[in-house]
């Protein structure tokens, strides 16, 4: 038989149990609340990038026609007469990227196929994170880099008077070599999810490795890099401090990579160093190309990521 | 016979052929890493060589000066050591508890993928769109078109977030299910497990993850570019409202002077910010091997 006492010490207890699980239950309420909220915060980054791109172009738009924009040749906002053909800025844009993607292609798929299929598991825990320095290092050392030390070299090579200080070969290089690891690490990862049986298959028919490599692996792994060097190229798109340093300042729609140009990034950054005041139309430009340049990297980010995960279901 | 042997001799000859390709291309995907590392050594080569000898204690502690003879870093140091500090202070929390609430909170409603989604194409946005957002939501709207160290700092905090989150939810996820299993079973509630169990273990990787998104932050600099926009700098920012700038905007400055013997300062400055980065790399490489031998699953 329990005493009075004892029903009463039992009723406290259980009071103070539920009295903390109702606490523990508030704290958790509270979290959930705030944690909610910090995801939000990237919800908003992206709505205030579209706003604020959308916004200043419209500014823009109504002064200048979205069809005198996407194609006419000739820019030059900061002169008079005034010309806003972003073509010219696009060209460079691409004519830089296709450089660094043609670059990066061929040494990240060498790299790739060689770490993948050739390179002793020892070699390749040494040699990819030596490679992926490449990936650590600011572009702003790159830009030095393709400025002091590749450009010289290519004007030594194609003469002095073909080869402008500020040229296109010279930043495109560069970014390739920057973009190198990023495109093998993702064929890398291709190659490898290619099922070991389908190797083993071919070297039961007598094939060598580089039978092997072409053959079969690449094939197979093909979605993936096409995916890295669509990745690649995007990245390409985007960089700034490369093109700013290196490959000048002049609008130029050419498809000689010893010639100056100037890309959309390089533009961005050139009048924002300048003392363009705000709300003039020289202003809403920087605006309107990143609204060209964020539609452009995000459409080729999207593709990417879609070429990728159509892969990945083959073999799962 | 004779015909049999013509076979197999041509079988032969069509072998060697295809060994002797394959060792060729063995060389030429070789070759593919060894230009990519001489690239790398090239690079180190031109920057030590050019930088070496402006590197000195003067260097480390003057301002920049119009006499690149004169000119030292001790402003874009303390303006990357406070960008640095702030953004870890905003980035950390965020990042964390947004991954967080997508590894241990969220169902997989359609919400939440598209949170996933939105982080994933925000880590691909270009460096500089983060600094037109930063310019106009920032400096303009936020503080009146003062270009500070405030916004510097908010800025480089979206931008570097993407990285952060995609980090923390690999650390969260690396952490087995048996563990939150056992907790749910000792009566604990959702946070109770993350707060107790969760966040302990993935800390480490979460750390070393973190780590790299700011050495990210010190090495950018297009955004700051656009956001601070200030070239000269002669003094160190006292206060959040400072103006500011940061390594590579400074060593970018010095590339673009005309005189030659700036690019040499400009290397020097290349060298700190490499020392910096590599030894924040370092850190990072070793708290995670430090705490790599953890209990399997």
């Amino acid at each position: 038989m329990a005493t009075t006492s004892e029903i009463k010490s039992n009723r406290d207890l259980f009071e103070r149990v539920a009295r903390r699980r109702r606490r523990q239950h508030a704290e958790q309420t509270v979290v959930t609340w705030l944690l909610r909220g910090a995801a939000l915060i990237s919800i908003l980054t992206t709505v205030g990038i579209v706003i604020i791109l959308v916004a200043q172009s419209i500014g823009f738009f109504a002064e200048v026609s979205p069809w005198e924009f996407l194609t006419g040749t000739e820019w030059a906002p900061l002169f008079s007469p005034q010309k806003f053909g972003v073509l010219s800025l696009v060209g460079g844009t691409l004519l830089v990227a296709v450089i660094a993607g043609i670059v990066s292609l061929t040494l990240g798929l060498g790299a790739a196929i060689f770490l993948a299929e050739y390179a002793p598991e020892k070699l390749r825990r040494f040699l990819k994170p030596i490679l992926e320095v490449l990936a650590g290092i600011p572009t702003v050392v790159y830009g030095y880099f393709a400025l002091t030390f590749v450009t010289p070299i290519l004007q030594n090579i194609f003469g002095h008077d073909q080869v402008i200080v500020f040229n296109a070969l010279s930043a495109g290089l560069v970014m390739g070599l920057m973009i190198m690891p990023m495109v093998s690490t993702l064929s890398e990862d291709a190659m490898v999810a290619v099922p070991r049986s389908l190797r083993d298959a071919a070297y039961a028919l007598g094939a060598t490795r580089f039978e092997v490599s072409t053959k079969v692996v690449i094939p197979a792994a093909l979605s993936g890099i096409v995916a890295s060097f669509i990745l690649g190229v995007s990245r390409a798109i985007g960089e700034t401090m490369i093109v700013k340093i290196a490959a000048g300042a002049t609008p130029n729609l050419t498809l000689n990579p010893l010639e100056s140009i100037q890309a959309m990034t390089a533009y961005i950054v050139q009048v924002s160093l300048g003392e363009t005041p705000q709300g003039s139309i020289e202003y809403k430009t920087i605006f309107a190309v990143g609204l060209l340049l964020f539609v452009m990297t995000l459409a080729m980010n999207i593709i990417g990521r879609w070429v990728i995960s159509r892969f990945r279901q083959q073999y799962e | 016979m004779n015909k049999q042997d013509s076979i197999i001799g041509k079988r032969q000859k069509l072998h060697a052929v295809r060994v002797l390709r394959d060792r060729i291309f063995v060389v030429g995907f070789a070759l593919a890493v060894v230009v990519g590392i001489l690239g790398l050594a090239a690079l180190l080569f031109d920057v030590l060589i050019d930088g070496l000898p402006f590197l000195n204690i003067n260097f480390l502690s003057s301002y920049a000066s119009r006499k690149a003879e004169n000119s030292g870093i001790l402003a874009p140091l303390a303006g990357t050591i406070w960008i640095v500090g702030m953004t870890a202070l905003l980035t950390i929390p965020i990042g964390v508890g947004t991954a967080i609430y997508l590894e241990e909170f969220a169902s997989k409603n359609r919400f939440n993928r598209l949170i996933e989604l939105n982080i994933a194409n925000l880590a691909g946005v270009p460096s500089v769109i983060y600094g037109l957002l930063g310019l106009a939501v920032f400096v303009q709207f936020l503080f009146n078109g003062s270009r500070n160290v405030t916004a510097g700092a908010l800025t480089m905090t979206l931008l570097i977030l993407p990285i952060v989150v995609i980090a923390s939810q690999e650390a969260i996820k690396a952490v087995p299910s048996s563990y939150r299993d056992a907790a749910y079973a000792m009566g604990a509630n959702r946070w109770q497990v993350v707060k107790s169990v969760v966040l302990p273990q993935a800390l480490p990787s979460m750390m070393s993850g973190i780590i790299l998104a700011l050495s990210r932050a010190i090495g950018e600099s297009a955004p700051i570019l656009i956001i601070s926009s200030l070239v000269w700098v002669t003094f160190i920012p006292t206060s959040p409202d400072s103006k500011f700038t940061v390594l590579p905007l400074q060593i970018f400055t010095w590339i673009s002077q005309p005189q030659q013997a700036f690019r040499g300062i400009a290397a020097a400055g290349i060298i700190v910010l490499l020392i910096v980065l590599l030894s924040m790399n370092g850190i990072a490489i070793w708290i995670r091997s430090k705490y790599q031998s953890r209990p399997e699953q």
